[in-house]
C-alpha cells in the first residue's frame, strides 16, 4: 500500500465523528465507494489452502463448513446465535456448525454501533430517524469499524449474516445444477447438502463449493419467511460449551508460542502522575528475569518487567525502585470529585437537553406560586471498575515488517491501527488475532494492555511476550465508570401524578475520554450522559432532561449499560419518590405515563402478572419484606423488573427478581434469559457493594477482598419472561442492568422506609 | 543456588520440577507445563477461578507454594475431555452454564469435590462450598448443573 493510501486510510478513521451524530466528515465519498463491498478478508493471500470462502462469513473446506462470527465471544452467546442466522438460510444441522472469529477487517464493520448513536428514541421508526440511520449506517461502512458494543451484535447481524447464508445457498444450488444439468428450482436443501429429490442425487456443500464460489453471488437472495425457521427463535446448545466446560477454550491470558516470555507492567499508581527516576537492579538481578523495559510516557510512564515465567515477572515487579510523584494540582479525591461534579450542575452550560416536553420552568414558577410542594431528590453514583474475572492480558510478537497480537478484544480493527501506527507498519502487516474473552463489560474496548505488549515485543523482535496484568494492576488502572450526580425535581398534579419532572444529570464524559486515549476526536454533546433518562417511554407534560459534562482526572471507559448505569438508577428511583409522594402505586403510576407507549405498557402488564405485583407481600416471619420496580429502555429494549427484598436481624436479603424483557425479537431465548439475569447480577453487585474511590490522586481499591461482587449465596432467584413487539432484535446484553439498581432501591424503601439515593447500598444498610 | 528439584503427580503424571519451592501452584501449572485450563484471576485466593483438586479437597493453587503440595493435583485437564466429559462437565454443558467461562474450571472443580463428599448436597452446603465467584452471574444454572450432576452420579459417590 502507498503511502498515500496509508494517509487517507488514517484520515478516515480521523474524520469519525462519535458525539450526539455520528458522520463521516471530511471525506467526499462517491456513490459507488458506498456500494463496493469491502475485500473478503478469507480470499487473497492470506487465504487458506484447499479452502473455498463465497463471501467473508464462510469457509469452506474439506472437514466442513465454518462460519465466521465475527464479534467477540465474551459470554453474551454471540458466536451461537451470528453462527445460527447464517446457518438458518443454509440448511447447516446444528451440531455440523464450527465457528471462527476470522480476522481483524473492515468487511465485519458494525453498522447499527453508530445507528444508535443517532438521538432520536429507537422507537421512532418516522422518514428523519431512519434517514439519519442509514447515514450513521453508511459512515460506519465507510469506516469499517469491527466494533463489539452497545448491545448491537445481533441488531447488525440480522439481516446480513442472513443474506450471507442465503447467498451461499442459491450459489451451491447453481452449482449443482451446472453438475447435473438440472433446473435449480427442481433442487432443495438439506442437512449441508444440496438434493435432486426427481433424480435421487445429492452432494455435499464440501464438494461443491469450488464450482459455487465462480458464481456471481445474488445482490438479494430470498431469506427464509420466520415460519420456516428450525434454529432462530429456539435456545440451542452453546458452540462454546463444551470446550468452556472442559479447560480447552483458549482466552487471550492461555496463548502460547515456542519461546514465549512472560511479563507484567507497573504502571504509575497516581492520577496524571509523573515518574522520577528509577532502579531496575534488584528486579533484573532476580531468578528468570530478563529485563526491563521503559514503556515511556505514551504508556503511562508503565515499566514491563520481562522472565521466562508470570510468577517471576510478578515478583519481580515488586521489587522494581521508582520514584513515582503525584500530579500537581489535581484533586485526587473522590469525595471531592463527587462534590465537584455536583457543582457543575450549578456552574456550567449544559452539554445537552436530549428531552424538553412542556414548559418545565413556568411549571415549577406557577407550583411556587400555588405554594404546592416540589419533590426533591439528589442522587450519587460512584466510581466502579470492570473487573473481568480474565485480567487483561495479550501476547504480542514483533517481527521484520509484522506485528501479531492475540488477545481478547472488543474492537479489533481500532487495536490493529493503533498498533500499527504505534509501530510504523501498514495497517495491513498487522494480524489481531481475537480470542475468546474473560469478561469484557466494555473493559476489552480498551487498548491499553495489547499496545503495551506490542510495546514489549518492539523492544524484543522475534520473540513472543505475553504481558499479563495483575489483579491489583486491573483494579488500580482501569478505565472507569464515571461517577455521577442527579438533581431531580417534581412536582405532582391534583391526581397525585407526576406533572413536571426535571433531571439535572452531571457526569465526566466517557465519550470525551476514550476518544482523547485513542486519537479520535469527539465533537458535539455526549448523548451517554443522558442515556437511560432522557429518551425513557414516560409522558410528563413538563418533562426535561438536561446533562453537563464536568471534566475529570480520573480515565473513564464503557462499564456494561454505561450512562444507563446510573440514570436507570437516577430516573427511576425518582419515580418511585414522586409515586410515594402521590400516594400512587408505583406500577399503577407507570401504566398511567407510559399510555402512548404500548410496548413499555406490555412490558409492565407482564412483571406485574410474573411479579404477582396484586398480591399483598408475604409477612409470615419476622422478617419485614418489599418489593420495588424499575423499568429502563435501553439499547432499543425496555426492561422491567421487580425486586423482592426482606429486612432481618441479620440485614437485608435480596429474595428474587422477576424480569420482563422486551427484546423485539427473540433470536435465542435461552441466551437471552442468561444474558439478562447475568446483566442483574452484574446490576445489583455494583449497587450493594462496588465502588471505586480515591484518596491522595490513587484507587484506594485493590482486589476482590474490596472490590467483590456477589457470590453464589448471596444470587437471588432470577425469572426472566421475554416480549416480542419487533420484527428485528434489540440489545440484550446490557438492558438487563441498568433497572437492577434501583429496582432494589426501591423494594428497600418499600422494605424498611429508608431511602437510598447513593449507591453501594452497603455503606447505609447491612446485607445478610 | 539451584533449588532441589520438586516432584509433582499432575492428572496422574509424574513431573520433576527445577523451580522455586514457594512458586505458587497456579503458575506451575500454567506456565511450566503450560496446563491453561487453571486460570489466574486475582492471586490471593480470592475469587477461586485457579481451583485444583488436591487430595478430595477443593484448593485455590494461586496461593499454594508447589513445595508445600501434598498430593496427587487434578485440574480441569484431568477430568476429562470435548469428546468425553466427566459427569459433571456433562451436567455442566446440559445446563449451558458456561457464558465467558473463564471461572467454570474452578467452578467445577469446587463442584466435583463438593458431590464427592456431599452426593447430594442441601442448597445450604452449596451455598457453603461454592464460593468461586462468576462476573457473568451464572450461579442459578451452577445451582441446576449440580443437581443434574448429583442425580447422574453413581449414589455411592466417590468416583471421579
Amino acid at each position: 500500500m502507498s503511502g498515500g493510501e496509508r494517509k487517507r486510510g488514517r484520515l478516515t478513521r480521523r474524520a469519525f465523528l462519535i458525539g450526539a451524530v455520528a458522520v463521516a466528515g471530511g471525506v467526499a465519498v462517491g456513490v459507488q465507494q458506498v456500494r463496493r463491498p469491502h475485500p473478503n478478508p478469507l480470499a487473497g493471500q492470506d487465504a487458506e489452502p484447499g479452502a473455498v470462502t463465497l463471501n467473508p462469513y464462510l469457509l469452506i473446506n474439506q472437514d466442513g463448513v465454518s462460519i465466521i462470527t465475527p464479534r467477540a465471544e465474551m459470554g453474551q452467546g454471540v458466536h451461537t446465535t451470528l453462527a445460527a442466522l447464517v446457518a438458518e438460510e443454509l440448511d447447516l444441522p446444528w451440531e455440523s456448525v464450527r465457528t471462527l472469529h476470522g480476522p481483524a477487517a473492515a468487511a465485519y464493520y458494525n453498522a447499527a454501533a453508530l445507528e444508535a448513536a443517532v438521538p432520536i428514541p429507537s422507537w421512532d421508526h418516522g422518514w428523519l430517524a431512519e434517514g439519519l440511520r442509514d447515514a450513521a449506517g453508511v459512515a460506519s461502512k465507510l469506516l469499517g469499524m469491527q466494533i463489539t458494543g452497545g448491545s448491537t451484535s445481533t441488531a447488525d447481524a440480522y439481516l446480513k449474516m442472513r443474506k450471507a447464508g442465503a447467498a451461499a445457498r442459491v450459489m451451491l444450488v447453481q452449482a449443482a445444477a451446472r453438475r447435473w444439468r438440472a433446473d435449480t428450482a427442481a433442487l432443495r436443501t438439506e442437512a449441508g447438502q444440496v438434493l435432486d429429490p426427481a433424480g435421487g442425487r445429492q452432494l455435499p456443500y464440501t464438494a461443491l463449493a469450488a464450482d459455487a464460489a465462480t458464481i456471481e453471488p445474488p445482490a438479494d437472495p430470498p431469506l427464509k419467511p420466520r415460519a420456516q425457521w428450525r434454529l432462530l427463535g429456539r435456545g440451542l446448545p452453546r458452540v462454546d460449551m463444551a470446550a468452556k466446560c472442559t479447560g480447552t477454550a483458549q482466552f487471550g491470558i492461555d496463548v502460547q508460542l515456542p519461546g514465549m516470555r512472560c511479563a507484567t507492567v507497573v504502571a504509575n499508581p497516581y492520577l496524571g502522575g509523573s515518574r522520577g527516576g528509577f532502579d531496575a537492579g534488584p528486579a533484573e538481578a532476580m531468578r528468570g528475569v530478563e529485563r526491563v523495559v521503559d514503556l515511556g510516557a505514551t504508556h503511562g510512564d508503565a515499566l514491563a518487567v520481562v522472565a521466562d515465567n508470570t510468577w517471576r515477572a510478578f515478583q519481580a515487579a515488586r521489587a522494581l525502585e521508582i520514584d513515582w510523584q503525584p500530579a500537581p494540582g489535581i484533586s485526587g479525591d473522590s469525595a471531592a470529585m463527587l462534590d465537584a461534579i455536583a457543582g457543575s450542575i450549578d456552574t456550567l452550560a449544559p452539554d445537552a437537553t436530549p428531552r424538553d416536553d412542556g414548559d418545565v420552568d413556568q411549571a415549577l414558577r406557577i407550583a411556587r406560586a400555588e405554594a404546592r410542594p416540589a419533590v426533591k431528590a439528589e442522587y450519587r453514583a460512584p466510581f466502579l471498575a470492570h473487573t473481568t474475572l480474565e485480567p487483561p492480558a495479550a501476547v504480542a510478537l514483533r517481527e521484520p515488517e509484522r506485528l501479531t497480537l492475540w488477545c481478547g478484544h472488543q474492537a479489533p480493527t481500532l487495536l490493529r491501527d493503533l498498533a500499527a501506527e504505534q509501530a510504523g507498519l501498514d495497517p495491513a502487516q498487522v494480524d489481531v488475532r481475537v480470542q475468546f474473552l474473560g469478561g469484557g463489560f466494555g473493559r476489552r474496548a480498551e487498548v491499553d494492555f495489547a499496545l503495551q505488549a506490542a510495546a514489549v515485543a518492539e523492544a524484543m523482535p522475534g520473540t513472543p511476550v505475553k504481558l499479563t496484568w495483575t489483579r491489583e494492576a486491573d483494579i488500580r488502572h482501569d478505565l472507569y465508570r464515571p461517577a455521577a450526580v442527579a438533581r431531580c425535581t417534581g412536582v405532582l398534579d391534583r391526581n397525585g401524578l407526576p406533572e413536571t419532572a426535571l433531571l439535572q444529570i452531571a457526569s465526566p464524559s466517557v465519550i470525551r475520554s476514550f476518544s482523547g486515549r485513542v486519537g479520535l476526536p469527539a465533537m458535539g454533546p455526549d448523548k451517554l450522559i443522558t442515556e437511560g433518562a432522557a429518551m425513557q417511554p414516560y409522558h410528563i407534560p413538563n418533562y426535561r432532561v438536561v446533562g453537563y459534562a464536568p471534566a475529570s482526572p480520573v480515565p473513564l471507559g464503557n462499564w456494561r449499560s454505561v450512562g444507563a448505569s446510573f440514570n436507570g438508577f437516577f430516573h427511576e428511583c425518582f419515580l418511585d419518590e414522586l409515586a410515594a409522594a402521590g400516594g400512587i402505586d408505583p406500577l399503577d403510576m407507570r401504566l398511567r405515563l407510559t399510555r402512548d407507549y404500548p410496548f413499555a405498557q406490555a412490558v409492565l402488564e407482564a412483571v406485574r402478572e410474573l411479579s404477582g405485583w396484586d398480591e399483598p407481600v408475604a409477612q409470615d416471619d419476622s422478617r419485614r419484606r418489599g418489593r420495588g420496580l424499575a423499568m429502563t429502555h435501553s439499547f432499543g429494549s425496555t426492561v422491567a423488573q421487580v425486586v423482592e427484598v426482606s429486612d432481618g436481624a441479620d440485614g437485608i436479603r435480596v429474595e428474587r427478581v422477576h424480569c420482563v424483557a422486551d427484546v423485539g425479537l427473540a433470536l435465542d431465548p435461552g441466551i437471552i434469559e442468561a444474558q439478562m439475569q447475568s446483566g442483574i447480577v452484574y446490576g445489583l453487585s455494583a449497587a450493594i457493594m462496588e465502588a471505586i474511590t480515591f484518596r491522595d490522586g490513587r484507587a484506594e481499591q485493590s482486589n476482590f477482598h474490596d472490590y467483590d461482587a456477589l457470590r453464589l449465596a448471596q444470587t437471588p432467584e432470577i425469572r426472566v419472561r421475554i416480549l416480542q413487539s419487533g420484527d428485528a432484535p434489540t440489545g440484550v446484553g446490557e438492558p438487563g442492568t441498568p433497572p437492577s439498581k434501583p429496582a432494589l432501591a426501591n423494594a428497600i424503601y418499600a422494605a424498611t422506609g429508608k431511602r437510598l439515593r447513593e449507591y453501594p447500598f452497603n455503606k447505609h444498610v447491612r446485607f445478610a | 543456588m539451584t533449588p532441589n528439584p520438586i516432584d509433582l503427580m499432575v492428572n496422574g503424571v509424574q513431573h520433576q520440577l527445577s523451580v522455586e519451592s514457594e512458586m505458587p501452584l497456579l503458575w506451575v501449572l500454567r506456565d511450566v507445563l503450560g496446563l491453561t485450563g487453571t486460570k489466574f484471576g486475582c492471586g490471593v485466593g480470592q475469587c477461586g477461578a485457579c481451583t485444583v483438586r488436591i487430595g478430595g479437597a477443593p484448593v485455590r493453587s494461586c496461593t499454594l507454594p508447589v513445595g508445600a503440595v501434598s498430593g496427587p493435583v487434578t485440574t480441569i485437564e484431568g477430568l476429562g475431555t470435548p469428546e468425553a466429559p466427566h459427569p459433571v462437565q456433562q451436567a455442566w454443558i446440559d445446563a449451558q452454564v458456561a457464558q465467558c467461562g473463564y471461572c467454570q474450571s474452578g467452578q467445577i472443580i469446587a463442584a466435583v469435590c463438593l458431590l464427592e463428599q456431599s452426593p447430594s448436597p442441601s442448597p445450604a452446603e452449596i451455598e457453603a462450598v461454592m464460593t468461586n465467584l462468576c462476573r457473568c452471574g451464572t450461579y442459578a444454572q451452577v445451582r441446576t448443573a449440580i443437581a443434574r450432576a448429583a442425580a447422574a452420579l453413581p449414589a455411592s459417590g466417590g468416583q471421579a
